[in-house]
């Protein structure tokens, strides 16, 4: 039960056969080499698998890559420019201490990103429910929620000088 | 994960059509957040999966000012999940919502508070689909609350759900609908009948809330689970059944 899909990911056009039962994080880690998105729970609890499907932060984990089918994806892979430059999400919690080992970072970033791409003056409470389902098990999430919260001027900044 | 083949009808029709040529090896999905998660830890083994997200009038959020209807995208799939926590359950049993459900002999229409027969199990029928939830228009001076209580916010199932409306009458403020609604208080979700029948056709107040809550908590059927003692759910439902109630009375003062 092969079938072909194809998307955007990170703004390169995808074209690929897969199998219908595979979920979208096995196609991105297994099939693709992007081992950025991370699998934790695999039930959709702890969020570390979050990419942006068509603007939205979703469990890579319990979504078919069947149904990537035609849709935009960005993944912790897509963030930083491709002279290396951090995403001014990733540099916030590099230098905020929004980064103990790392593992939930991406998941973290993702739904970051997804939030402010939507709202870039998102204050502390609509931080904390975007992160609500990511979690952390060495921060503490202080550290995490002013991360973002520093980033937020840049990132408002940068919004429609990079085209997406 | 179990390897199936994936199917994506665009019609209602189509999707039971589906389910009829595989019908022991189908199984309906909506968002996929419970069903996925079902094959992958091998408690349901499906050769097919019938996805439910392009079927156009089941993905639509409208609402209709006349009728009040709301058609479902995967709320449906919470509900038809039937876990006792029926977070999205609670809400809709205390505005009276109606549960369409359309299968292979045609649709009928179902109380969304008699959906629910036990954990994990609904009324539906082998290849009938939630098609739609129709919320009815309530009464003037009407007002609604919901609480879903846990511990954390994230990675949480609530220890205990609390749904109320409270329509009054215009003049007296004498209530004329009371329902009081609770999650994870029973097998299933469930009314507190007794405690509504205790506000109804009475002017209503806090002394009288803190007597609906001791009603409603006794009327549960709470249980310990890992998440929470039975007593503690008791207290939760005689503190949140009140201060839910106030929030509807406040609601209707402000003119919602």
């Amino acid at each position: 039960m092969t079938t072909n899909i194809s998307f955007l990911l990170n703004g390169d056009t995808i074209s690929h056969d897969i199998k219908e039962h595979w979920t979208l994080l096995y196609l991105l880690r297994e099939e693709l080499g992007l081992i950025g998105t991370k699998e934790g729970c695999g039930n959709g609890e702890c969020g570390a698998c979050t990419v942006i499907i068509d603007k939205l932060a979703v469990n890579s984990c319990l979504y078919l890559a069947i149904e990537a089918d035609g849709k935009i994806i960005e993944t912790i892979e897509g963030l930083a420019s491709t002279e290396g430059n951090l995403h001014p999400l990733q540099q916030s919690f590099v230098d905020n201490g929004g980064i103990q080992c790392g593992f939930c970072t991406p998941g973290m970033i993702m739904s970051s990103k997804a939030l402010l791409d939507e709202k870039p003056d998102a204050d502390r409470e609509e931080i904390k429910h975007a992160l609500a389902g990511n979690i952390c098990r060495c921060t503490g999430y202080i550290q995490i929620f002013e991360s973002v919260e520093a980033a937020q001027e840049k990132v408002a900044a940068n919004k429609g000088g990079k085209d997406e | 994960m179990k390897a199936f083949k994936y199917l994506s009808p665009t019609t209602v029709e189509e999707a039971i059509a589906f389910h009829g040529q595989h019908s022991e090896t189908a199984k309906y999905m909506g968002g996929g957040t419970d069903v996925i998660v079902k094959v992958k830890e091998g408690w349901m083994e499906p050769d097919f999966l019938i996805s439910l997200k392009k079927i156009k009038e089941m993905s639509e959020l409208h609402k209709n000012a006349a009728t009040g209807e709301l058609s479902i995208g995967t709320i449906g799939g919470n509900l038809i999940n039937a876990v006792p926590s029926a977070d999205g359950a609670i809400p809709l049993i205390a505005l009276d919502g109606v549960a369409l459900l359309h299968g292979p002999e045609g649709e009928r229409s179902v109380a969304v508070k008699d959906l629910f027969v036990s954990p994990y199990k609904t009324i539906l029928k082998p290849m009938e689909i939630l098609k739609k939830i129709t919320i009815p228009p309530q009464a003037p001076h009407t007002g609604s609350a919901y609480i879903k209580f846990g511990r954390r916010a994230a990675m949480e199932l609530p220890l205990i759900g609390i749904g109320i409306l409270l329509s009054l009458d215009e003049i007296q403020g004498i209530c004329t609908k009371a329902r009081i609604c609770l999650g994870v208080a029973a097998p299933t979700p469930m009314r507190a009948f007794d405690a509504e029948k205790l506000l109804k056709g009475k002017k209503i107040g806090e002394a009288l809330l803190i007597e609906a809550g001791k009603i409603a908590a006794d009327e549960s059927k709470v249980r310990d689970s890992v998440r929470g003692k039975a007593w503690h759910r008791k207290e939760m439902i005689r503190v949140h059944v009140k201060r839910m109630g106030i929030k509807c009375l406040e609601l209707i003062n402000a003119g919602h």
